[in-house]
């Protein structure tokens, strides 16, 4: 599983910060997403109303989970595929080994696949003497430099073409040295060589999957390269990896939702491939696996259910929160330290690896509502943030300095005398002591404040005063 | 066992056991009747312009479309594309009747085998099942008639495609392979895989800057066969505002028809010309 540094949030931020190659990165790339998304809005007048759909299938289908998993099992099953229910991350990574090692497996192809890095497969598979190739052009490099990917649609955010150029000259050894890149296109086409003969060679091939249909028994992937399809389609044996809560019931339900999908992740109408996989290859068939399996996994989902967290399960994974995020905009998604970054990942990062471990997060944010404004099926993060720093201050988690601080605040704000008293003093004091100077560079008490910006000497009385004095006019 | 676990903890987690038999007998009925939910105005135009639509959104998104008049035109057609394109005269062509069935011989030079697409091939020849204009996509069911490796392997990926094919929405495709499709395995309608494929393969992976051509084909053509009668101005119902009324949308022709017996040749279109509004069905 990888490693979960969420508790060192604020020191991965200010290296994040500090970091210019990634800063030069985060600048490229924060308009692109925002703009083309944008743009596919306003092309589909209904996409409002279509967000309330979205919305309304994912709660219909976690409301009757346990039907629509066991009917979508059926099916798989009917269809002469096998489903491996998974409770744990340690369960799935069996699954998969078991898979791979009845296939007589050498190399696996993978398709780009988040919970493939929530369960760490990679790795486990490594040790097993099994050895994984990345096919997905970002994934591809972030497993040359042996990374994690920053982004959960677009894994190398966080590097430039240099850093492109660099990797594959390091690691493609046996080209020529000195041969030149161009453009962006030369990069990719370098790679598409090179994965060619890898998928050709792999006994597996692992996907992920945006979606499950319960009434067919289908594994839905949405990619743009192609590579998850090549990867489902060549080797022997698919398997298809999967949280419980990508089940929908049926191809019209998906179809409401892939209209939302592409728009809100890449701003495309339509991704390039929307693939729907149903059992293994049928008689007659001259391509496609012999073997097709799902791995079903919950490694903490069926906890959120009836929990204020749930709404946090309707998540389709399009990134829409994370390219919207001034937080996320500001430190990359490594900074958040574990799979799933920007304010999804504030979500649901507690939820899975809990809260003791990941309380920074849900702080990690301004509240500024973006990322609900723009949510495809209008998950309230905000207020799930704020559901997961009330937990965070009930157990007792919340720093020290910061909970007395919170209880001084709370026991003057109950008692309005006293308030008006002190804020009065203190206003009068700082006002005495910044005469002259129209701004405090730095002050006691207040270095979080001034380390990033000048404190404003305070001018006039408190508010409640000056409003006093509006109301005597009158 | 992890099954019972995951279901039991979902249980306790709703706040009761499994669904009671009138429940589950309702979300069966769901299923079984599977509603649509909102389909988007932009396709809900008549059929020339859902033609047009599908054209123009096969553009956007760096695909290319040829129209011919008959089926007989399509060896020309391709022919002429490989030249275009400075490519050889050489593909795989998917083991389909209606392609077998094209008059080949018209252009001796065409070299093609009928099977499964292997690594070396430059060029495939795939049969489009249907076609969606909301967001010009191809539907792509695999079977033995229309392997997957077709639409993966080659550079160029040529899908003929007839308009009668050319739906609206999504939903409408799905509705056609419901219609259509016996699956040998599941006695469902479903067969091993469904691509929906728009426009050419591509990646923004490197600074999230659109380059085409990753792993799939870098080049989707399709090439496109008039046999709707609906689209051909004096021809089709739905060209008379009056008659769109009472007569759109047009069924089209079921899946065995072969395009080499289409209707005969006729004049080709203006594209895009939008000379009706009347909506179908409406």
């Amino acid at each position: 599983m990888v490693q979960v540094t969420s508790p060192a949030f604020k020191q991965n931020a200010a290296r994040a910060l500090a970091d210019a190659g990634l800063q030069k990165a985060l600048g490229k790339a924060k308009g692109a997403f925002l703009q083309r998304r944008a743009e596919a809005v306003a092309r589909l007048p209904e996409f409002e109303q279509l967000r309330d759909i979205g919305r309304d299938i994912k709660n219909h289908t976690l409301a009757n989970l346990d039907f629509y998993l066991e009917t979508y099992a059926a099916n798989v099953e009917g269809a002469g595929g096998t489903v491996h229910w998974c409770s744990t991350a340690e369960d799935a990574r069996a699954a998969v080994l078991e898979i791979c090692r009845k296939a007589g497996a050498r190399t696996v192809t993978k398709g780009k696949s988040m919970i493939s890095e929530e369960i760490g497969i990679n790795d486990h598979l490594e040790a097993h003497g099994i050895t994984p190739v990345e096919t997905d052009l970002g994934e591809y490099i972030i497993q040359l430099r042996r990374e994690h990917p920053s982004h959960i649609i677009a894994p190398a955010f966080h590097l430039n073409r240099e850093d492109w150029e660099a990797d594959f000259r390091r690691m493609h050894t046996d080209l020529d040295p000195n041969r030149v890149f161009n453009e962006r296109r030369d990069i990719l086409t370098e790679a598409r060589t090179r994965l060619r003969d890898r998928f050709l060679a792999a006994d597996v091939g692992i996907t992920g999957a945006n979606f499950l249909i319960a009434e067919t028994g289908s594994s839905v992937i949405v990619t743009n390269e192609g590579n998850g399809d090549l990867t489902q389609t060549l080797p022997r044996v698919h398997i298809a990896l999967a949280s419980i809560e990508k089940v929908v019931p049926t191809l019209e339900d998906a179809t409401s939702l892939l209209r939302l999908l592409a728009r809100s992740a890449t701003g495309q109408d339509f991704s390039v491939y929307t693939t729907f996989s149903t059992g293994g290859r049928r008689p007659g068939d001259l391509d496609g696996p012999e073997e097709y399996h799902v791995v079903l996994i919950d490694n903490g989902r069926s906890n959120m259910i009836g929990s204020e967290f749930q709404d946090m399960l309707r998540c389709i994974r399009c990134a829409a929160c994370m390219n919207h995020c001034p937080v996320y905009g500001a430190t990359g998604g490594h900074a958040y330290g574990w799979v799933y970054p920007g304010p999804m990942g504030s979500v649901l990062t507690p939820s899975l690896v809990g809260i003791d471990k990941a309380a920074q997060l849900p702080n990690a944010s301004t509240f500024c509502g973006k990322c609900e404004s723009v949510c495809p099926v209008k998950i309230p993060l905000p207020n799930l943030m704020r559901h997961w720093r009330e937990r965070e201050f009930e157990r007792h988690l919340t720093p020290g300095a910061m909970r007395r601080g919170l209880g001084l605040w709370a026991w003057f704000a109950k008692r309005p005398q006293a308030y008006r008293i002190a804020t009065r003093a203190a206003i009068g004091a700082l006002g005495l002591l910044g005469r002259g100077k129209g701004a405090f560079r730095s002050l006691p008490l207040a270095g979080g404040w001034t380390a990033g910006r000048d404190l404003p000497v305070p001018e006039g009385g408190t508010f409640m005063a000056r409003y006093a004095q509006q109301q005597r006019k009158r | 066992m992890s099954k019972d676990a995951i279901l039991g903890a979902v249980r306790r987690g709703l706040k009761r056991g499994p669904l009671p038999a009138d429940q589950r007998a309702m979300l069966e009925g769901r299923l079984a009747t599977h509603p649509r939910h909102l389909i988007p105005a932009r396709s809900r135009v008549p059929r020339p312009e859902q033609i047009a639509l599908f054209i123009r959104n096969v553009e956007k998104e760096f695909g290319t479309v040829a129209r011919v008049a008959d089926a007989d035109a399509i060896p020309g057609a391709i022919a002429d594309y490989l030249a275009q394109q400075n490519l050889e005269p050489r593909f795989v062509l998917a083991p389909h009747p209606d392609l077998a069935a094209l008059p080949w011989a018209n252009r001796p030079l065409l070299r093609f085998e009928a099977r499964r697409a292997a690594p070396s091939d430059a060029v495939s020849v795939q049969h489009g099942f249907a076609a969606i204009a909301e967001t010009g996509t191809l539907m792509l069911p695999s079977d033995a008639t229309r392997p997957t490796t077709l639409n993966l392997l080659a550079e160029t990926e040529i899908v003929v495609l007839r308009s009668s094919r050319i739906v609206g929405a999504y939903e409408e495709a799905w509705d056609i392979l419901r219609r259509e499709r016996s699956d040998p395995v599941t006695s469902g309608f479903m067969p091993r895989n469904v691509m929906l494929v728009t426009g050419p393969s591509r990646s923004a992976d490197i600074e999230q800057t659109l380059e085409l051509g990753a792993h799939g084909p870098r080049r989707l053509h399709i090439v496109l066969v008039e046999d709707d009668p609906a689209e051909t101005p004096g021809v089709g119902p739905s060209h008379d505002p009056a008659a769109a009324k009472s007569d759109a949308p047009v069924a089209p022709p079921a899946e065995g028809d072969r395009a080499a017996t289409a209707k005969p040749a006729r004049p080709r279109r203006a594209k895009g010309r939008t000379d009706s509004t009347t909506p179908p069905g409406a």
